[in-house]
């Protein structure tokens, strides 16, 4: 166990950069989820701390040790990949074993020297390995001959039986269909709980990342845009990025400027929104803001002061999302149950204003 | 019963249309006519052949069935011919294996101007074995060559010396069949060892070699029938000699094409054919066993 940190570190490739002066600090024992859009850098990343990728600019430390120059096979990481990559002509057995016939390890304590080990203890860890995993059944099978939940859990095992330092994770529920995918994301939360070790996990799934992560570390376009906790970055995102990355469907966000005529509030056409209580001094009459609201938090009522264009309803069962616009820009409002709305119709909307997020146009960072 | 004796079945056979036969026999018979008038007939007729012995400098042929098979398959000089070609086979098909591989696992990397060096490496199949044996046959000549060595005209040494041009031959093709079966092997595979702690030729002897096995079983089959046909190098650069040390058994089969011994090269292409056959049959059943195919 150990943590990783990024101080300041850049990959370039050719002319692109693929990661711009990073600087995250993932905690021992925390589970670190990076997520984005694809080409947003965060696979690049945890190929950094594998040492698969080398680093153009600034440090990488696991634990207290710089790894910029360190070989990927001395840094004591393991890495679960998308495609599992497990070694189709090796049995389960010896699939999960593997990284235990040639590394060395602290094994009789951490002050003693590192050796290999015997074969007593690679068949305990392996074993061991299984049982968590629930491969005990299946040791003797080739990759071929197991489904993809199986082989992801393979790639699991082989990943946890040496003990490393930290778990790198790229994508490894995206090749699983959508039951398997809920039931193993609580299978890693579970076994991240048992095993207590650091974990880096790719995704550009927000489901995995708000259900699973300790903490979210947003990217785009090879920034840093914010790390928080699943709360933190849902109920405060940092910018327009993250407003509008974060959640299902997205934060609704529109262009408006503050005015106080009639009390203070965001004008947007012919509708207003509320001002959250500890902005309303802040902001200069006439100032131009985007403001934005999330679905869930537009509730229908007459004494609404946002006026909505339905376009479509869609009844989900235990919700409906209504489909619209305020004052031309696209707007969706969650309801409960099936809201009786037609569409082509008009309806108010109301937000309470501490749920009300302001960013400013031109930076696109959040007014706090 | 296994699956195809199942579907063979009669009351599963499928039913065709006579329309549908029509269209397969159409498609059938001009592959079926060329192999029939090319090939399995002339093997018939060879077979055929062997059953007559020359008499009197090929002035007439006496039937004497089996006789001349058993006698001439037994010959001393039907085995030296084997014998000539299996040590062909021994220097050109490891050499070539091997080299092939080493070249291939050198040039699979994302390089700029890589692609140059595959090409050189691959230009070796682009030339022909006439090609390549005179550029050898200058290259090793005791008078006029680069080297000036005697390799081709001493006994010892004729049988590798013929060699090299093959090796070199068979190394083009290894290169480029080896290559492409690298470029199947999943990055992420090789990624996984190298975190596992594979060095580089750990993972070459225990991930690469064994992923890519099919290619090298196709490989293997293919050279040793390429070595088991040679003919050209050994008439272009020792012509049999010195003392008949690198007559191959091809080179003795065309040696023996001549009205009166013809009846014995039929006796020595039957029996060429059917040592192929049984070489090639042995390493597929013992190879099949230990050669994995993903999926």
């Amino acid at each position: 166990m150990a943590s990783v940190t990024f101080e300041n570190v850049t990959k370039r490739f050719d002319d692109v950069i693929a990661v711009d002066a990073l600087d995250l600090a993932v905690d021992d024992g925390e589970f670190m989820v990076l997520l984005g859009p694809s080409g947003c850098g965060k696979t690049t990343a945890l190929r950094m701390i594998a040492g698969l990728e080398g680093i153009t600019d600034g440090k990488l430390l696991i634990g207290d040790q710089v790894v910029n120059d360190v070989d990927p096979a001395r840094r004591d990481v393991s890495m679960v990949f998308q495609s599992y990559a497990l070694y189709p002509h090796m049995t389960v057995q010896r699939n999960i074993e593997s990284p235990l016939l040639v590394r060395r390890y602290h094994a009789d304590g951490p002050d003693k020297p590192a050796r290999k080990l015997t074969r007593t203890e690679r068949v305990e860890r392996v074993d061991e390995a299984a049982r968590v995993l629930g491969l005990e059944g299946l040791l003797k099978r080739k990759p071929a001959a197991l489904s993809g939940g199986q082989r992801q859990r393979v790639a699991l095992a082989r990943a946890f039986v040496g003990r490393p330092k930290a778990f790198l994770m790229d994508e490894p529920l995206s090749n699983l269909d959508a039951k398997l995918r809920a039931q193993t994301r609580l299978e890693l939360v579970d076994l991240h709980r048992r095993v207590e070790t650091t974990v880096v996990y790719v995704t550009h799934d927000q489901v995995e990342a708000m259900t699973m992560a300790h903490r979210i570390a947003i990217l785009s376009a090879g920034r840093l845009q914010q790390v928080g906790s699943p709360q933190e970055v849902y109920e405060a995102p940092a910018n327009l990025f993250v407003a509008q990355f974060i959640g299902t469907p997205p934060m609704n966000t529109l262009n408006g400027t503050f005015g106080t005529e009639g009390g203070p509030a965001i004008v947007v056409g012919g509708s207003r929104f509320p001002v959250p209580a500890d902005l309303k001094t802040r902001l200069e009459e006439g100032q131009g803001v985007i403001v934005g609201a999330r679905p869930e938090h537009l509730d229908v009522s007459d004494a609404g002061t946002i006026t909505h264009d339905v376009r479509a309803v869609e009844w989900l069962g235990h919700e409906c999302l209504v489909f619209g616009s305020v004052e031309g820009s696209p707007v969706v409002v969650r309801e409960a149950g099936m809201a009786p709305l037609p569409a082509g119709g008009t309806i108010r909307l109301t937000v309470d204003p501490a749920n009300v997020h302001l960013f400013d146009p031109d930076t696109t960072e959040r007014l706090a | 019963m296994s699956t195809a004796g199942r579907l063979l079945r009669r009351r599963d056979r499928p039913r065709y249309t006579a329309k549908e036969i029509a269209i397969a026999v159409a498609l059938l018979v001009p592959s079926i006519a060329v192999f029939v008038a090319f090939f399995y007939r002339p093997f018939l007729n060879l077979l055929y052949w062997g059953t007559f012995e020359s008499r009197a400098n090929g002035a007439f042929f006496e039937r004497v069935g089996l006789r001349q098979y058993r006698e001439q398959l037994t010959s001393s000089d039907f085995r030296e011919g084997l014998w000539h070609s299996v040590q062909f086979v021994l220097y050109t098909v490891p050499a070539g294996l091997v080299l092939g591989i080493l070249l291939a696992v050198a040039a699979h990397r994302r390089l700029r101007g890589i692609k140059v060096f595959q090409a050189i490496f691959s230009s070796t199949l682009a030339s022909s074995v006439a090609v390549t044996s005179v550029i050898f046959l200058y290259l090793l000549h005791p008078v006029v060559g680069v080297f000036r060595v005697d390799w081709l005209t001493n006994p010892d040494t004729a049988m590798f010396a013929v060699s090299l041009s093959s090796i070199w031959q068979n190394m083009g093709l290894s290169f480029i069949i080896v290559l492409a079966g690298l470029q199947n092997v999943p990055d992420e595979v090789m990624e996984a060892a190298t975190l596992d702690g594979y060095g580089p030729v750990r993972r070459l002897l225990r991930i690469t070699l064994p992923l890519i096995s099919p290619v090298l079983m196709f490989l293997l089959v293919v050279l040793v029938i390429f070595g088991l046909q040679a003919f050209a190098q050994v008439d272009i650069l020792t012509g049999g000699g010195p003392a008949g040390s690198t007559e191959t058994l091809v080179f003795k089969i065309n040696r023996l094409v001549r009205p009166d011994t013809i009846g014995i090269g039929a006796v020595y292409a039957v029996g060429l054919f059917f040592i192929t056959l049984a070489v090639t049959a042995v390493q597929f059943v013992i190879l099949e066993r230990r050669v994995h195919y993903a999926r």
